[in-house]
C-alpha cells in the first residue's frame, strides 16, 4: 500500500477479505459517550441548507426536482454539490440535492406513472427507447407470469412483490473500495472471470456475463470518482478518504439501482480503524472525526428514489432503507463497538432525529454497558433506532461480519445476497380454508381440493386440515412467482455495481414473508377455545363471524395461543422449503409487513377472531392492536416464542411505550429499557423497534406538521418521518398499542 | 407448598411494572378492597365481586417466564384493591416464587391484621410497600371511610421489628395531607425506623376521576387541585433532612 497507514497484516492482504481486516485492526471501545462532540460550523451550515431543501421537498408534494432527460447510472450525472465549501464528504445521486432520477430498467410504466403524478413525463428520446426498443424487468415478469399467479396477486394473496419495482436487499461490501481501491478489485474480478470456463451451461454463461458487467461497473466507479477529483482506483490513505471512498461506492449503487431497500451494511467500525490511526498520529481531532461521520450521514439522509404514489401503500413515508448495522460481537468474543459506533448515533443529536440511515443496533448481552446505556438513551430521546439479536444471529450463522438488509434480514457482507420476496397474506389464506378455497371477497376459486365445512360452528381440526391444504398451494404459487421475478431481475436490471463488491457467485437466500400472523393465531384460538359461527352470504362466502365466549389472544404470554402462532410459522416455512428456487437459493421466511399491514387489512374480509372486514393487521409479528392487555413483557414473551430457526429472515416486532411507563426518571427509563432489551433478546427473540413517545405528541404533529418535520417513529423494521405518512397511516399508528401503566 | 387457596381473584395484570417496587415487576392487581379512598385510581378494584379467578400455578408460570427481565432487583408485586384480603392465597403463591428465587413485594394499605397477613408482613414477603393514608384517625376516616390508622401503624411496626425492609408511600393531597403538621407527624413516626428503605411522596392526581364517573359513582375530590411541582419539592426537601431515601 502506498499509504503511510500501517495496519496489522492478515489474510486480507492476499485476498478480498474485509472482515479479516476488521478483526485484525479493530479497537473496541468500552467507555461511555462523554468523548462525543457537537457538529462543526461547516456541518451546521450544510445541514441548514439541507433542511431548507427538505422543506421545499415537503412543500412540493414530496418531489423537489427530477431529471426527466437522463437515465440514471453510475456515470450519468455530472458531479453535484450542496455547498462545496462546507462539504468534507462529497457526492450526490444527481447534479443537485434532492433531485431525483429515472431508473427505468425496473419498469418504465412505473417511471411514467411517478412522473405523471407530478404533471411530468420522461423526455422523448427515453420514451421512444423504452416504449419501442428496451425491455424492462417488469415487462419480462409479466411475459412469464401465469394466470394463476396474476390471480393470487390481483386478489391480494400475494402483495408487494418486486415485479414492478427493483428488488433491492442486496448489500454491496462498500468498504472494499476504501480498503483495496478499485484497481485491485478489478484485478480480482478479472481473475474470477478467467476461471469461469466451459462447459457452457446456463449457469456458466450467466455468471460470465454477470462478472463482465461487474467489471464494467467498477471502471465506471473510477470515472465517477474522477468527476469529483477523487482517485478511487487506489486505496483510501486517511480517515476522510476512507469515509469518502466508502460513500462513493454506496453512491454508485444508489445511482444505478432504486431497490426498495438499499442497505449500507456495517461500516462504522471499519471506518473507525482509519479514524483511530489518524487520531493516534495527531493528524485529526475528535471534531474532524465527528465531522466526517456527520457529513457522511447527512449525505445518506439525502438519498432519494423516484416512486409512484401506490408504492407508498406498502412502503410508506418514502423510505430508502440505508440500513447501517452497529455493534455486535466478534466470534472471538471481543466487542465490535468502537468510538465510531457512538459517533454514528451522535448524528441523531448533531443533525436531529431522522429515519435514515436506518440505524440498527446488533445487541448482545456482552456489549459494553456504556454502549447499551447510550443506545437506550438515544431510543428514549429520539425513537430513531432499532435492535436485533446479535447473539442469536451470530451463533446461528457462525458469522460476525454481517449487515441487515432492509429491516430484519441478516446478510453476510460480501459473501451472501438475498432475493427479496415481499409476502403472502396468511389471514386470507386461512379464509380459503373456510370458504372451499374461494376468495372471500370475490368467490374466485383460488385453491382446489378444499372440502366444504360440515358444521354450523367451526371445528378446529377441520379448519386446520383445510388451512394446511391452502398453505401448501399458496406456497407453491408464491415460489413460482419468486422464481420468475428473480430470473427477470437478473436479466433486465442486474445490480452490477453492488455485485461487483461481492464475491463472485455468492450464496443466496430467498426471502419469503408472511403478513397477518396475529390474526391467524387469534382466529385459530377463537375456533379452538370459543365457539365461532361463520355468517355466510347467498354464495356461501363468509361475511362475518359470531363468537360465543372468550378465547386466549396472542400477545399475553399465553401458550394456548402463542404456540399456535409458532406452529403456523413453522408449518408454512416447511411448505416453502419444498420448492426449488431459481439459482438454487436457500429458502427463508420473515414475519414482517413494512407498512403493508394497512393495505393487507383492506383486502381481507372479516376473520374468525372478530376482526371486521378491511381493518388493518398488526405490523410484522406484533400482537393485534389492543389485544395485548398484560403489558409489555407479556407481549414480548409471546413474540419471542416464534422460533427463529423457522423464520431466519427475521421476526419484526415494534414496541411503543409512553415515557412514564418506562420509569419515573430519565435514568430509570434508560436502565429499564436496557433490561428489557437484555430480557427480550435473552429469550431468543430476533428484532425490536423501540418507540418512546406518547400519543399526544403524534396528534400534535398531525395538527401542526410544519412544527415537527423531524419527528421520527419506528413502524415496522424501519423508521419514518411521522409527518410524511398519509393520514390513514398516521391513524393506524395511533390505534396501535401504546403500552401505558400507572 | 403449604396448603391454602389455589386461586387469586385478579383484577388485572401488568407485566411491565416500573413504579411498583424495584426494577421491572410483574404486578398483579387483586380484586376487592376493605376501604374506599376518595382518590382511588382504580375504583373498579374496590368492590369484592368481579375479577377473574386465576390459578396460582398460572401466575407462577407467568412470573417464571419473566425471570430474565427481572435482573438483580425486579420481581413480583401484588397490588390491588387490597391484596391482604387474599393473604391466605398469597402465602402459597409467595412460597412458590421463593422456590424460584423470585423477589416478592406487596403494595398494601396496611390495615389488614389477619394471621396470614401478619405472616406475610413478619417474614414471607421480601418487601412491603405500606400506604400511609393520613396522619390522624379522623383524617383516615374522612379519606377512606374507616378508622384504621392504628391498625396500619401496628403493621408497620411489626415489619420494623421483624427487621425486614419496607417502603412507605404517602399521597400529598393539597389542603388535606400536606400541612406542616402532617409532615412533622411523618417525621416523628417513621424517621427513626431502621428498615424503612424508601419514603415515596406521591403527587395527588385525578387520573382516576373518569373511572369513578363511568362506574356511576361520584368523585368527591373534584375541587381539590393537583399539586404544583413546587409543593412536591418543598415537602420532599423537608423530609430529606430526616429520611435517607425520599423519592
Amino acid at each position: 500500500m502506498s499509504s503511510d497507514m500501517k495496519f496489522k497484516d492478515g489474510k486480507w492482504n492476499d485476498s478480498i477479505e474485509v472482515k479479516d481486516f476488521v478483526t485484525c485492526n479493530i479497537t473496541p471501545y468500552t467507555g461511555n459517550h462523554d468523548f462525543l462532540v457537537g457538529p462543526t460550523s461547516r456541518t451546521s451550515q450544510l445541514w441548514y441548507t439541507c433542511k431548507a431543501a427538505l422543506k421545499e421537498e415537503r412543500e412540493k408534494n414530496g418531489l423537489r426536482d427530477v431529471d426527466t432527460e437522463i437515465v440514471s447510472g453510475i456515470k450519468a450525472f455530472k458531479p453535484g454539490y450542496i455547498d462545496k465549501d462546507n462539504e468534507v464528504i462529497v457526492g450526490l445521486q444527481t447534479d443537485e440535492v434532492l433531485k431525483r432520477a429515472m431508473k427505468p430498467y425496473g419498469g418504465f410504466k412505473v417511471v411514467q406513472k411517478a412522473l405523471s403524478e407530478h404533471g411530468l413525463k420522461p423526455g422523448e428520446l427515453i420514451t421512444e427507447s423504452f416504449g419501442k426498443y428496451t425491455k424492462t424487468h417488469n415487462d419480462g415478469v409479466f411475459d412469464a407470469y401465469t394466470d394463476e399467479i396474476r390471480k393470487f396477486r390481483s386478489l391480494g394473496f400475494l402483495t408487494g412483490l418486486p415485479d414492478n419495482y427493483a428488488r433491492g436487499r442486496i448489500i454491496g461490501d462498500y468498504r472494499r473500495v476504501a480498503l483495496y481501491g478499485i484497481n485491485r478489485l478489478i484485478e480480482a474480478k478479472k481473475e474470477d472471470l478467467g476461471n469461469i470456463k466451459g462447459p457452457m451451461t446456463d449457469h456458466t454463461i450467466r455468471l460470465r456475463e454477470e462478472v463482465s458487467e461487474q467489471i464494467k461497473a467498477l471502471y465506471d466507479m473510477i470515472e465517477m470518482g474522477k468527476s469529483y477529483d477523487l482517485d478511487l482506483s487506489r486505496p483510501a490513505e486517511n480517515a476522510r478518504e476512507a469515509v469518502q471512498w466508502t460513500y462513493m461506492a454506496y453512491l454508485a449503487a444508489v445511482k444505478e439501482q432504486d431497490g426498495a431497500a438499499m442497505s449500507l451494511g456495517s461500516v462504522s467500525s471499519f471506518l473507525d480503524i482509519y479514524i483511530e490511526k489518524d487520531l493516534q498520529a495527531g493528524k485529526i481531532a475528535e471534531e474532524d472525526a465527528q465531522e466526517y461521520i456527520d457529513q457522511f450521514v447527512m449525505k445518506l439522509r439525502m438519498v432519494r428514489h423516484l416512486r409512484m404514489e401506490a408504492y407508498d401503500q406498502i412502503f410508506a413515508g418514502d423510505p430508502t432503507w440505508v440500513t447501517e448495522s452497529i455493534g455486535g460481537l466478534l466470534i472471538d468474543g471481543r466487542s465490535k463497538v468502537t468510538k465510531t459506533s457512538f459517533r454514528f448515533l451522535n448524528t441523531l443529536y448533531n443533525l436531529g432525529p431522522s429515519p435514515e440511515p436506518n440505524i440498527t443496533i446488533l445487541w448482545s448481552k456482552n456489549l459494553p454497558q456504556g454502549f447499551k446505556d447510550y443506545c437506550a438513551k438515544v431510543s428514549v430521546e429520539t425513537s430513531s433506532i432499532q435492535y436485533e439479536n446479535d447473539d442469536l444471529m451470530r451463533t446461528s450463522a457462525n458469522c460476525d461480519d454481517y449487515g441487515i438488509a432492509c429491516c430484519v434480514s441478516m446478510q453476510e457482507l460480501g459473501k451472501h445476497i438475498q432475493f427479496f420476496g415481499a409476502r403472502t397474506n396468511l389471514a386470507k389464506t386461512l379464509l380459503l380454508a373456510i370458504n372451499r378455497g374461494q376468495c372471500e371477497n370475490t368467490g374466485t376459486q383460488i385453491v382446489e381440493g378444499i372440502p366444504h365445512l360440515k358444521n354450523e360452528y367451526l371445528d378446529y381440526d377441520e379448519v386446520v386440515a383445510n388451512f394446511k391444504i391452502a398453505m401448501k398451494e399458496v406456497a407453491r404459487v408464491y415460489n413460482e412467482a419468486m422464481n420468475i421475478i428473480h430470473f427477470m431481475h437478473d436479466k433486465y436490471y442486474y445490480e452490477k455495481a453492488q455485485m461487483s463488491l461481492i464475491d463472485t457467485d455468492p450464496k443466496i437466500n430467498i426471502a419469503y414473508g408472511i403478513a397477518g400472523l396475529s390474526i391467524v393465531a387469534d382466529s385459530l384460538s377463537a375456533i379452538k377455545h370459543a365457539k365461532v359461527k361463520p355468517i355466510r352470504d347467498e354464495n356461501g362466502l363468509t361475511v362475518d363471524f359470531e363468537i360465543e365466549g372468550d378465547f386466549p389472544k396472542y400477545g399475553n404470554d399465553d401458550d394456548r395461543v402463542d404456540l399456535i402462532a409458532r406452529d403456523v410459522v413453522s408449518h408454512f416455512n416447511k411448505e416453502l422449503a419444498q420448492h426449488r428456487v431459481y439459482k438454487d437459493a436457500n429458502p427463508t421466511l420473515s414475519v414482517l409487513t413494512i407498512t403493508s399491514n394497512v393495505v393487507y387489512g383492506l383486502k381481507t374480509g372479516a376473520t374468525p377472531d372478530g376482526r371486521a372486514k378491511g381493518v388493518a393487521f398488526a405490523p410484522g409479528a406484533n400482537p393485534m392492536h389492543g389485544r395485548d392487555t398484560h403489558g409489555v413483557i407479556a407481549s414480548l414473551n409471546s413474540v419471542a416464542k416464534i422460533d427463529y430457526t423457522d423464520s431466519k429472515d427475521g421476526i419484526s416486532n415494534t414496541l411503543s411505550v409512553v415515557p412514564r411507563s418506562l420509569g419515573s426518571t430519565h435514568e430509570d427509563r434508560i436502565a429499564n429499557l436496557v433490561r428489557t432489551l437484555d430480557g427480550y433478546f435473552g429469550s431468543n427473540a430476533q428484532h425490536l423497534n423501540v418507540n418512546v413517545l406518547d400519543r399526544e405528541t403524534l396528534i400534535r404533529a398531525m395538527e401542526h406538521p410544519e412544527e415537527h418535520p423531524q419527528l421520527t417513529i419506528r413502524v415496522s423494521g424501519y423508521a419514518v418521518n411521522f409527518v410524511r405518512l398519509t393520514r390513514e397511516q398516521q391513524q393506524e399508528v395511533l390505534t396501535r398499542s401504546f403500552h401505558e401503566s400507572l | 407448598m403449604i396448603k391454602g387457596e389455589k386461586t387469586l381473584l385478579v383484577h388485572s395484570i401488568e407485566s411491565f411494572g416500573t413504579h411498583d417496587g424495584p426494577g421491572i415487576r410483574l404486578v398483579i392487581f387483586l380484586q376487592g378492597c376493605n376501604i374506599k379512598c376518595l382518590y382511588c385510581q382504580n375504583p373498579d378494584t374496590i368492590v369484592l365481586k368481579g375479577g377473574t379467578k386465576t390459578t396460582i400455578d398460572s401466575l407462577v408460570r407467568r412470573a417464571k417466564n419473566m425471570k430474565i427481565y427481572f435482573g438483580e432487583d425486579g420481581g413480583v408485586t401484588i397490588s390491588g384493591g387490597e391484596p391482604m384480603l387474599q393473604s391466605k392465597a398469597i402465602i402459597p403463591f409467595f412460597e412458590a416464587l421463593k422456590a424460584e428465587n423470585i423477589h416478592t413485594n406487596i403494595d398494601t394499605n396496611g390495615t389488614v391484621r389477619t394471621p396470614e397477613a401478619l405472616t406475610l408482613i413478619s417474614g414471607l414477603s421480601d418487601l412491603i410497600m405500606f400506604d400511609v393514608k393520613s396522619t390522624s384517625e379522623e383524617g383516615f376516616e374522612a379519606l377512606t371511610g374507616a378508622r384504621k390508622l392504628q391498625a396500619s401503624l401496628n403493621n408497620i411496626k411489626l415489619r420494623e421489628e421483624s427487621q425486614l425492609p419496607f417502603w412507605l408511600r404517602y399521597v400529598l393531597i393539597p389542603g388535606i395531607t400536606d400541612s406542616d403538621h402532617s409532615i412533622n407527624w411523618l417525621i416523628q413516626q417513621f424517621s427513626e425506623m431502621n428498615y424503612l428503605e424508601r419514603l415515596e411522596i406521591l403527587p395527588y392526581h385525578k387520573l382516576g376521576a373518569y373511572k369513578w364517573e363511568s362506574l356511576g359513582m361520584q368523585y368527591q375530590l373534584k375541587d381539590v387541585n393537583e399539586n404544583t411541582p413546587e409543593q412536591i419539592e418543598t415537602a420532599k426537601n423537608v423530609l430529606k433532612r430526616y429520611f435517607k431515601n425520599v423519592t
